[in-house]
């Protein structure tokens, strides 16, 4: 008798459902994965070496494109991570109006998340949906920064320009538009059975397992470990605002999916609650040589002119040490490690990537099933190449 | 159409020229082919806002063999080279390609040891379109250029000798 | 007491040998120890009731040309978390030029597999005991560490009209 061999099969760098670049390496035995082995690094940008020769807030561009479907959130992490090295204080408006943002950026990453699973799994018209919503989304970031995803709204010591007059009238219809379109969504996939049998008891991590492969995000909240960032270390006002944390129970692919659409509408309600109680005040701090000075005053008083000169020729030294700060991206916990050196460039930025490490555990997921479930799985974890490969 | 491989110099088509070129263009087939963060803005043009199936890409192919427009969105790096190389390579005649974005052009905001400074460098490329990334009414202006490329071309013309000088 | 001090209590305690420093830069607590202790530390800390079984991220740093590289030129960075007390540290070991070698944490923690993987590529540091130690992010065919001081960034300068025919310029 002949003994069954394995069958290796390459998921290439160019597939329809690997959500960019990955390449998955999967032996099979019959429909069984026997070994997945991702291969990764076909978006290798070298990042974090640019960003080490530019001064410290030329190098926010930069982390504007790594989760590009989340921009706003890669700049909170970056300038909070600076404002902690420089001992900044932002004003308060600073504060409630990025946690504003970041959670429509929230919003906007868990749509296309919706979007490009449900068409992995076959229901095609849900991206068309969810794309018609984060055009809402992308609205409003064109109305604050002038860019429709790569913004860099967020910049040391405060925002890059006022709010836009319009902020408040077009954050309203979101918050009247989104929740029923979410009720659609909702009806066409989850009882679903076509989805049911598709994601239940599919790419299953227990506690543990999530805890030691060091996941974070939805992925270790679908195990039922409640951890948070934003309620654990909270940064950037997030103690003073009320919303609850989303959990699963089974860590399949279909609680993820369950729990993704709640933290949707937690983030509704915490943007709801930004809104309510903005308060007023100067977009800027306020600390001569290190923070950007508003126009109006570069224009008409002359310290501030010269300080603007000095910050953008030659930037702020800052002092030496070693400082980490993470948030809680839509990926998962996306922390910025920045060694400064007393110079004006930073030594070393490291970016601790969610999506990278997330992967790491894909074997783990779909050894021992079916090779459908790999697409599934793949989606579930929620990747973005541009953050795995930097 | 093996047809105009034989035809010699000495004879001119208009009215096939133009009937050929009316077909090209209305019905591209683009390749699935989304690299970094233009991809998404690319989507977004497929999707229901900005739709382009009015220009007859309705249908995104994801095999090479099927489709004749590549529209390469996103930063080229140094390690998928050699696989944009191969996928340009299955793709059969006539084929053009839309470098979409900064990076692809000419290498954008990147230029260090891992990112190719310009999708050129390794395949001929029809139209560039600037923007980082590029708004979806300037994916449709590029592909309406090409459109415009394309009314001049003959059934004649020999594809592979096109494209720019590669490097 | 806090957990601040109670991670400083179980350090000192059984460790303190390993221990060369302790330095809290901006509220963040960090022990600098040394080479040979580190998997003992860790595995001591996995079972303490600490409860200190998150390691969210492994780092180093290159201090190529700097002051401080006469302390080790490479310096890598545990970022330890406990999800009971929701409290961060950091364990950070100098490594010197010559010998970049250092235990690998990979029977401990799973997440430890990739990280260890992406530092060998972009820095050069061999993790012994580590299952897969090939590149992950950089090509095939690329030698050296992108990540250390002494690589160049390998930046072309743009053709403009009076130099486009010219081949492209590589300023190192």
């Amino acid at each position: 008798m002949p003994e069954a061999k394995t069958v290796t099969l390459n998921m290439g760098p160019q597939h329809p459902s690997t959500h960019g670049v990955l390449r998955v390496e999967v032996e099979l035995d019959g429909e069984t994965v026997v070994k997945a082995r991702p291969v990764i690094g076909y978006l290798h940008t070298g990042i974090e070496k640019t960003m080490e020769s530019k001064l410290y807030y030329k190098a926010i561009p930069c982390t504007d494109r790594m989760d590009y479907l989340a921009p706003m959130s890669n700049n909170l992490g970056f300038c909070l991570a600076v404002e902690k090295l420089m001992e900044i204080e932002v004003p308060e408006k600073v504060k409630w109006a990025r946690v504003c943002l970041t959670e429509l950026t929230r919003i906007a990453s868990h749509l296309v998340w919706l979007g490009t699973h449900a068409l992995d799994i076959g229901a095609m018209s849900m991206l068309l949906y969810t794309f018609r919503e984060r055009e809402l989304i992308i609205d409003v970031y064109e109305a604050c920064a002038g860019q429709r995803m790569m913004s860099t709204y967020f910049r040391i010591g405060g925002l890059a320009h006022e709010l836009p007059r319009d902020f408040e009238k077009k954050i309203r219809t979101i918050l009247k538009v989104i929740p029923e379109r979410m009720k659609d969504y909702e009806a066409l996939l989850t009882n679903n059975q076509i989805f049911i049998n598709r994601t239940k008891g599919v790419a299953v991590i227990s506690a543990d397992d999530a805890i030691n492969w060091s996941l974070s995000g939805p992925m270790l909240r679908g195990s039922g470990v409640k951890h948070d960032l934003r309620k654990a270390n909270p940064y950037s006002a997030y103690e003073k605002f009320d919303f609850e944390i989303a959990t699963g129970t089974n860590g399949d692919a279909y609680d993820r999916y369950l729990l993704r659409l709640k933290e949707i509408r937690q983030s509704l309600r915490i943007v709801q609650q930004a809104l309510d109680g903005m308060p007023e005040g100067p977009y800027r701090a306020h600390v001569p040589g290190v923070v950007l000075p508003p126009k109006e005053d570069v224009l008409h008083k002359m310290e501030s002119m010269i300080f603007h000169f000095k910050i953008i020729t030659e930037g702020f030294k800052a002092p030496k040490g070693q400082v980490y700060q993470a948030i809680e991206a839509p990926k998962g916990e996306l922390g910025f490690f920045i060694s400064s050196d007393g110079s004006n460039k930073p030594n070393r930025v490291r970016v601790r990537p969610p999506s990278f490490i997330n992967l790491a555990a894909l074997p783990a997921l779909v050894e021992g099933r079916l090779f459908a479930d790999v697409v599934v799985a793949i989606g579930s974890i929620d990747i973005v190449l541009g953050e795995v490969d930097r | 159409m093996g047809l105009e491989e034989r035809i010699p110099d000495s004879i001119i088509l208009t009215s096939l020229d133009k009937m050929v070129n009316w077909a090209h263009k209305r019905s591209m087939w683009p390749l699935g082919f989304g690299l970094a963060c233009c991809a998404i803005e690319m989507i977004s043009t497929f999707a229901a806002h900005f739709d382009l199936s009015r220009y007859g890409m309705e249908v995104m192919r994801p095999s090479p063999r099927q489709a004749d427009l590549m529209i390469v969105a996103g930063r080229v790096s140094m390690k998928m080279a050699p696989v944009i190389k191969t996928l340009y390579d299955q793709m059969p005649n006539p084929k053009w390609v839309i470098s979409m974005g900064a990076c692809a052009s000419c290498g954008g905001v990147f230029n260090n040891y891992a990112i190719l400074q310009g999708v050129d460098r390794i395949i001929p490329v029809d139209v560039y379109i600037p923007g980082c990334p590029p708004r979806p009414e300037q994916l449709m202006e590029g592909i309406l250029k090409l459109q415009e490329k394309l009314e001049k071309e003959s059934v004649k013309d020999k594809r592979e000798e096109w494209g720019r000088q590669v490097v | 007491m806090d957990i601040r001090q109670q991670v400083r209590d179980f350090l000192t305690q059984r460790f303190a040998n390993v221990i060369v420093s302790e330095d809290n830069f901006r509220d963040q607590q960090s022990f600098t120890i040394r080479v040979d202790g580190l998997f003992d530390l860790c595995q001591a800390l996995y079972d303490s009731d600490l409860d200190i079984k998150y390691l969210a991220d492994i780092t180093s740093v290159d201090w190529y040309g700097d002051t401080e590289e006469a302390n080790g030129r490479f310096q890598v960075i545990y970022n330890l978390y406990s999800l009971k007390f929701q409290y961060r540290f950091f364990l950070k070991v100098r490594l010197p030029a010559d010998k970049p070698e250092i235990q690998s944490l990979t029977p401990l923690w799973n997440g430890a597999n990739w990280l260890e993987r992406e530092v060998w590529d972009l820095m050069g540091i061999v993790f012994i005991g580590h299952p897969d130690l090939t590149k992950i992010l950089t090509p095939d065919d690329l030698e050296g560490h992108p990540l250390r001081r002494d690589f160049p960034l390998t930046y072309e300068v743009p053709q403009f009209s009076w130099n486009k025919d010219a081949p492209p310029e590589v300023i190192k």
